[in-house]
């Protein structure tokens, strides 16, 4: 019990000293790095500051950005392609701190990224946002790797086929949103690289590879 | 009828053009002229009735009908005054003022700008004449103002050179109780017995009211006639101050400014304030009153420490004065000219508008340095300040302190958080964060304060170590191996 004990505490001072992790996170209890389903927050999502838009130019610019990355980053691993801003989103509030993002700050904070190019606004009352964190460009690189990697060069798939099939479950592409793929395969259809026909119903399109 | 009375001229927008020295006395609306007896005139209707110093006015109102010009009656004309009748008939109709005019042989009232002399006795014949006041308006009080016009005989005095306004007025009150007398010997009045008796007795305690009345009000028509004068010397003095500072050509001599100020702190006293100074840096008065100012404002800066609000001052300035009170604008003036002078004392405008009045050693940085350590410790780092915290802290009051707060936030001190708690500052964590690489977390600097401080509010619970607090930085262990582990812990150099 004291082996375990003097170990577990030098295992903490020797990471204070090599680590630059702070000392607390690592599978203890300690609420700083708090978790969204699977996803690591990080320690400032505590700060209660972060929640308030702030009026100072430097200071804004600076809570954007990381609200950004975070957004992005949650989004990313969680694969939600679509944010309502009337909904609950659970990025945008922490139950800890008692704290929420007002629905002016979550319109700045998306409208930033829409600026960049990482969302689009889905509506001109902008209440709904598509997130791009993989820009179309990027997505329509990911289709033709993933035609080439099973060697689907000049077969015919269904969309349906492409988002929820057994070979896109080790990909990305596995639940991607429909608009989103629509608008990589549009990209792609007039490179040339493929064809896009409608199917027997009108819920089901083919894509014809020709890559 | 515009043969009848005289002419008055009127203004492009109806008013009357008054004579040299003409004041107007009072006002009645709605009121008919009727010269009694004279049957050739029809008599005027419904017009605004004005009496000066000088003249009876009657003016038409805007909805006459048939375009009738303004007409007067100069009170030199005018030779007797009859009194109110108060009898039955009285009650029911429309109070009436009636007087009598001298008529000239052409059968026009007799105009005393024409030349010929005027004396009561003269044999002209004289027409009584009816005001008929059908409008609301005090019939008595014009009445009275009526006979004082008429005594102080204004238009006399206009004649005579300005010394004689006193003669004038001694003419006026001498000529009062000669018609006084005159009034029943000459005018030709029947007498009447009996129940006229009581009538007369009337009349002449109304008289002797009068005359107290006059004689009370004496110093004031003095000072009114006066007033005049004092008027323009004023205007002489603002005339010869507004060409001196014209024609600075031929240098000034500082006796000559000497006299100019002196001539300017008079005209303020008596209350003008000289057009010069508002060009100028300001009067003596505004001068002293600035630096009155800021020695006054001193002992409330050290008590409010080292700011104050520009209107607290000002309340606290007004009240120590007592009775000469200044007016916000005076304060104002004073405490921009403070720039000019050297004193220790300044006012500063905030962004959100507030004017302070601070010192001139006061200092922004060290007022944020004090902020900054207040807002890191572990307390304000876990839950912020309030603007009523940082007053108490800083000594100020709590609308001093929320400026402090702003303008740290807008230098970047501090952050702000709004939620339904309130409006709180924490200190801004955001420079440290690395928006790269947001999960690292420096090891010194304000963000491991920070998360250090959080933490300890809520203590860990980890099933492989005991309980560890954080002091200094340092863990703390408890239990029976603290001894060795704190050897151990201290031994560590790079831990600290």
């Amino acid at each position: 019990m004291v082996i375990i004990l003097i170990s577990s505490l030098r295992f903490r001072l020797e990471a204070e000293n090599f680590s630059p992790i702070s000392i607390y996170c690592e599978g203890s209890t300690c609420r700083e790095m708090q978790k969204l389903g699977d996803f690591k927050l990080p320690h400032f999502f505590n700060y209660p500051p972060y929640f308030t838009l702030q009026p100072v130019r430097e200071t804004r610019e600076k809570q954007v950005q990381l609200w950004k990355e975070l957004i992005l980053d949650y989004c990313r691993t969680q694969k939600i392609f679509v944010i309502k801003l009337e909904e609950e989103f659970p990025l945008f509030s922490n139950s800890v701190i008692e704290r929420t993002l007002s629905h002016e700050a979550r319109e700045a904070f998306l409208s930033a990224l829409a600026a960049e190019g990482r969302a689009e606004w889905l509506d001109k009352g902008h209440r709904s946002c598509l997130i791009l964190w993989h820009r179309i460009q990027e997505w329509a690189d990911i289709i033709v790797n993933f035609v080439k990697d099973n060697g689907f060069e000049d077969s015919v798939m269904t969309v349906e086929e492409i988002r929820f099939g057994i070979e896109s479950r080790r990909t990305e592409l596995h639940g991607i949103d429909r608009t989103i793929l629509m608008r990589a395969l549009k990209l792609l259809e007039q490179k040339g690289k493929l064809a896009i026909f409608k199917g027997t119903s009108t819920d089901d399109e083919g894509i014809k590879f020709s890559v | 009828m515009s043969n009848f009375f005289s002419k008055a001229e009127v203004t492009s927008s109806g008013r009357p053009v008054f004579l040299r020295n003409e004041v107007e006395c009072h006002l009645l609306s709605g009121v008919d002229l009727e010269p009694e007896d004279h049957h050739n005139f029809p008599p005027l209707k419904s017009g605004i009735f004005i009496l000066t110093t000088h003249r009876l006015l009657w003016l038409p109102s805007s909805s006459a009908t048939t375009p009738t010009s303004a007409s007067a009656i100069p009170l030199a004309a005018i030779s007797h005054i009859f009194s109110s009748k108060k009898s039955l008939k009285s009650v029911f109709h429309s109070p009436r003022i009636r007087f009598q005019v001298l008529v000239s042989p052409d059968g026009r009232v007799f105009d005393p700008g024409s030349g010929s002399s005027f004396s009561s006795g003269s044999g002209s014949r004289s027409v009584v004449v009816t005001a008929v006041v059908r409008g609301k308006g005090d019939c008595d009080g014009f009445l009275v103002k009526f006979w004082d016009s008429w005594r102080m005989r204004a238009w006399e005095s206009n004649e005579t050179s300005g010394s004689g306004s006193g003669s004038g007025l001694a003419s006026g009150s001498g000529a009062g109780t000669g018609t006084g007398g005159g009034l029943y010997s000459t005018d030709g009045s029947v007498r009447m017995v009996g129940v006229s008796g009581i009538l007369r007795k009337e009349q002449e305690m109304w008289e002797s009211t009068d005359k107290s009345l006059q004689d009370a009000f004496q110093d004031l028509n003095a000072l009114m006639s006066k007033a005049q004068e004092m008027v323009m010397l004023a205007e002489k003095m603002r005339q010869k101050l507004l060409s001196g500072t014209g024609s600075q050509t031929s240098g000034t001599n500082d006796e000559e400014m000497g006299s100019k100020e002196e001539i300017q702190d008079w005209l303020l006293s008596v209350g003008i304030i000289s057009p010069v100074t508002k060009e100028s840096a300001g009067a003596l008065y505004h001068q002293q009153l600035s630096r009155q100012l800021a020695d006054f404002v001193r002992t409330p800066l050290e008590r409010a420490g080292g700011m104050i609000n520009l209107i607290d001052a000002y309340c606290l300035f007004n009240r120590a004065r007592g009775t000469e009170l200044i007016s916000p604008d005076d304060m104002l003036q004073a405490c921009s000219l403070w720039e000019k002078f050297d004193v220790p004392v300044m006012l500063r405008k905030f962004d959100s508008g507030v004017m302070v009045i601070q010192n001139k050693s006061h200092s922004d940085e060290e007022v944020f340095a004090r902020i900054k350590s207040l807002v890191t410790k572990p307390e304000a780092l876990r839950n912020g300040i309030s603007p009523t915290d940082a007053a108490m802290t800083l000594g100020i009051a709590p609308a001093m302190a929320k400026e402090h707060l702003l303008t740290a936030e807008s230098k970047g001190l501090l952050c702000r958080d709004i939620s339904p708690d309130g409006f709180r500052f924490y200190i801004n964590l955001f420079p440290e964060i690395d928006p790269c690489n947001i999960y690292f977390v420096k090891d010194y600097g304000i963000c491991s304060t920070w998360i250090k401080a959080v933490s300890t509010s809520e203590l860990c619970l980890s099933h492989r170590s005991r309980v560890l607090d954080y002091d200094n930085g340092m863990p703390t262990t408890y239990g029976p191996v603290s001894f060795r582990l704190r050897k151990r812990i201290t031994c560590n150099p790079a831990a600290t």
